[in-house]
């Protein structure tokens, strides 16, 4: 390969296929449906609405993924959110408190998978599967087996039908700052310098086990962050919220660009594999297809999303 | 002025002894040598002193002052440093990157100084690289072996900073081709002039003689000897080495030979076509390979690194795409690879002997453990493996056990023909002899074998004949009489 060649694929940013991607399954939608519908802006707020929480989780996902690791829990961390501030409310808490209870709980549970991780080199696959059941559980526990009605107390302006909804603005500069952590900071080198090789970063001096505890209680707390955004829309605790949301997660992050096997991941690449999940579900549902179809279509983007990764992937080690 | 003194350190592992009260003493300004067979516990010795490992006990000094490292980070602020034999650069990120992996320049919030960053990489590289050899955006996963060496040369003396006074090379030309090799220890050599002390770990006596100025050899967790290797016989540094097994080896070496009768009477034009290249191409290398493997022969292949000699063997066996040509093989028994990469590809560590000994795509739908235990004794006791027992991880065996496990599964397969990459790769003398014997005595019972080696002693000594591997194009074979390792050299680098 020539040099130009090799610097070409280089500099080829990891999250150009996905948003080639996003814009060609937009293009269809706004192709296919009646009278183009899909391309206006009431559509297009709905979906950066319902984006919110799919994208925050992704965030702190890529930084899980890029060290090499996985997090299930994320769906049920969510569920537990939304229960704790339902109940802090209801318990005639001031959202504020509310709020920064939740997260903390959150974080605290991201802490705990992270000294599992990191300190007694437990696998991440199997402390989050524990961790998913037991945080469902509780959720369960904590709501008595029911939904928790409340007064939301301004809450559920988070993610009011305008442009002003304080959470896509909240989403998108957390989007930033992630985007800057993992970029721009000695963290985020070390992140992906622990993803790459483990052992070549301790080597380096570099506390991997730190690193690792550090990215899952941020992983949990912008999960706790994305769990009060779903309260926001659902306006009550639901225990049983959420079930399934860590794997759109997953997936949003590997259609972003981002091996499971570690090393690499974008931040925009993520964000617009959440937009592209969220285009096809709304589009699906605009266009009254059945829930199937979309289940299909974005397990085919998936695949499509790894094979042409793998085949860059190929052509650029040959 | 003592860099680097370690006093009666001692250390096991478990009932192991590893380390039985070792001294050393590295000066400034001096290329150090370590030798030793595999486990004599130069590579324990070394982790501790890199702080990887804690000495169960005795003391060491740099620069005079109390030296006990409880991590990498702390040696590399007293100004110790490492280059471990295997490559340890994040292959995602770039060399910049890996230069400063864990020393980055940043300021308030962590946040990156980019330009302080390329400072200091260019500054540490100018030491190992001059300028402009390497290109410091290039992934270093992307890079040829030899510069990802200099890469964690540079990496180590950025790390140790101003400070550093100690750089530990392990096995640092076990990979690297001579023109390479002789070009790290140009490089090692001005860092020596500029008051550095270099240990140097190696299994290479000639790298020693050449670019060492001093050595202390281990054996059996102990020093059996030291002085300069400019002075001191080859025949007394491999004595201490080996101690009194060399007699034995060498006899036994010596009875193989004879019994497998080899030299001269290489199978004729009658014995049984095994394998057939006809002008076979891979995607990048090799380029063009035709050769004739016979029943009862070994074929050596030369070749500089680089040249395509793993390539040409993964080509062989189909493990690589061979783009044109063709592949003929007629052995009833078919192929098996002996992996120069054993942690890699050729092993299993986390599993046992006796698995890694039995993995084969034959064999019986239902496996019974204990046939599999009592195989795994059997291979253990025939290439006298030292273990604890069949049941023992392979990772947790030396680096001459672990390739007479690799070894025995091929025996174990009864392959007829043998492709052996870099068998004695990191391996000590007295298992290399046992290996390259293995060879000649499985030849003898009729099986194919080309082999592949950067030691062109071991070629020329074991094989009936060698082809030369030149930038991907194999030219024909010549009788192995007729080859020394001058002329495989200059043929090879020409």
């Amino acid at each position: 390969m020539s040099a130009l060649a090799s610097l070409r694929t280089m500099r080829r940013p990891a999250w150009l296929g996905p948003f080639v991607a996003l814009l060609v399954v937009y293009t269809i939608f706004a192709i296919i449906t009646p009278e183009h519908s899909f391309l206006r802006s009431q559509i297009f707020l709905t979906m950066a609405r319902q984006s919110v929480v799919l994208a925050i989780c992704a965030l702190g996902m890529t930084l899980v993924i890029v060290t090499g690791g996985i997090d299930l829990s994320t769906g049920s961390l969510v569920a537990l959110t939304t229960v704790v501030v339902a109940k802090m409310l209801k318990g005639g808490s001031s959202p504020v408190v509310a709020v920064a209870t939740a997260v903390a709980v959150a974080t605290a549970v991201g802490a705990f998978v992270g000294v599992c991780v990191g300190r007694f080199r437990l696998m991440p696959f199997v402390v989050t599967l524990g961790t998913m059941a037991v945080l469902r559980g509780s959720a369960i526990g904590l709501a008595s087996e029911q939904k928790i009605d409340c007064d939301p107390r301004g809450l559920d302006h988070l993610l009011e039908a305008s442009l002003s909804a304080p959470g896509i603005w909240i989403a998108l500069a957390l989007a930033a700052l992630v985007a800057i952590v993992l970029g721009y900071t000695r963290f985020g080198r070390h992140v992906f310098a622990v993803g790459s090789n483990e052992a070549a970063a301790r080597l380096c001096g570099i506390d991997a086990g730190r690193v690792k505890i550090l990215v899952y209680a941020i992983s949990s707390l912008l999960a706790g962050i994305a769990g009060v955004m779903e309260f926001s829309t659902l306006t009550v605790g639901d225990p049983t919220d959420s079930v399934g949301l860590e794997l759109d997660v997953i997936a949003a992050v590997v259609i972003g660009g981002a091996p499971l096997a570690g090393g690499e991941g974008s931040v925009l690449g993520s964000v617009f594999g959440a937009l592209l999940i969220i285009v096809i579900r709304t589009g699906a549902v605009h266009m009254g297809m059945p829930s199937w179809v979309q289940y299909i279509v974005t397990g085919v983007i998936i695949f499509v999303a790894v094979a042409v990764d793998s085949a860059r992937r190929r052509r650029t080690r040959s | 002025m003592n860099a680097l003194v370690v006093s009666a350190i001692e250390k096991s592992f478990g009932p192991v002894d590893v380390l039985r009260g070792v001294d050393l003493e590295v000066h400034g300004s001096e290329v150090h040598a370590v030798l030793g067979e595999n486990g004599a516990g130069k590579s324990t010795l070394m982790r501790i002193v890199l702080g990887l490992e804690h000495a169960d006990r005795g003391t060491m000094t740099v620069g005079g002052k109390p030296y006990a490292p409880r991590n990498p980070a702390d040696a590399r602020r007293a100004g110790v440093v490492m280059v471990p034999q295997e490559r340890t650069l994040c292959p995602h990120l770039d060399v910049i990157e890996n230069i400063v992996l864990g020393i980055e320049p940043s300021g308030p919030l962590g946040v990156l100084r980019e330009k302080d960053a390329v400072a200091v990489a260019t500054r540490a590289l100018a030491l190992v690289a001059g300028e402009g050899r390497i290109p410091i955006r290039a992934r270093a996963g992307a890079m040829s072996v030899a510069d990802q060496q200099l890469v964690e040369i540079a990496r180590a003396l950025a790390q140790g900073g101003e400070s550093a006074r100690v750089l530990v090379l392990d096995e640092p030309t076990a990979s690297l081709g001579k023109s390479d090799a002789d070009r790290l220890f140009e490089r090692v050599r001005a860092l020596k002039e500029s008051g550095l002390a270099v240990v140097l770990v190696t299994h290479f006596l000639g790298d020693v003689r050449d670019h060492a100025d001093r050595y202390t050899v281990l054996r059996d967790g102990k020093v059996q000897g030291s002085g300069d290797p400019k002075t001191a016989p080859p025949e007394q540094i491999v004595h201490e080495m080996l101690g009194r097994e060399l007699e034995s080896v060498r006899g036994e070496a010596d009875a193989a030979k004879g019994g497998a009768g080899y030299r001269g009477e290489a199978p004729g034009g009658g014995a049984e076509t095994l394998l057939e290249l006809r002008t076979v191409a891979g995607v990048a290398k090799p380029r063009a390979a035709s050769l004739t493997l016979k029943r009862g022969e070994i074929l050596g292949i030369a070749g500089l690194v680089g040249s395509g000699r793993t390539e040409l063997l993964r080509a062989i066996l189909g493990l690589d795409r061979v783009k044109s040509g063709e592949v003929v093989v007629t052995a009833p028994r078919g192929m098996g690879l002996l992996s120069e990469d054993r942690g890699g590809e050729g092993l299993m560590l986390g599993r046992s002997i006796a698995e890694n000994i039995a993995l084969s795509p034959r064999g019986p739908l239902f496996v019974n453990p204990s046939h599999t235990r009592a195989d795994g004794a059997r291979w253990i006791s025939e290439l006298s493996v030292r273990s604890s027992g069949p049941d023992q991880r392979v990772g947790d065996l030396s680096g001459g056990n672990q390739q007479k496990v690799q070894i025995a599964r091929l025996l174990r397969e009864d392959f007829d023909v043998l492709l052996v990459d870099e068998p004695t790769r990191g391996i000590d003398v007295a298992s290399k002899a046992q290996v390259l014997d293995l060879l000649r005595e499985l030849a003898g019972k009729g099986k194919g074998i080309i082999l592949v080696s950067s030691q062109l002693d071991e070629l020329v000594s074991t094989c009936d004949r060698i082809a030369v591997l030149r930038r991907g194009e194999l030219s024909a074979s010549r009788p192995a009489t007729e080859w020394d390792e001058e002329k495989l050299l200059l043929e090879a680098a020409s």
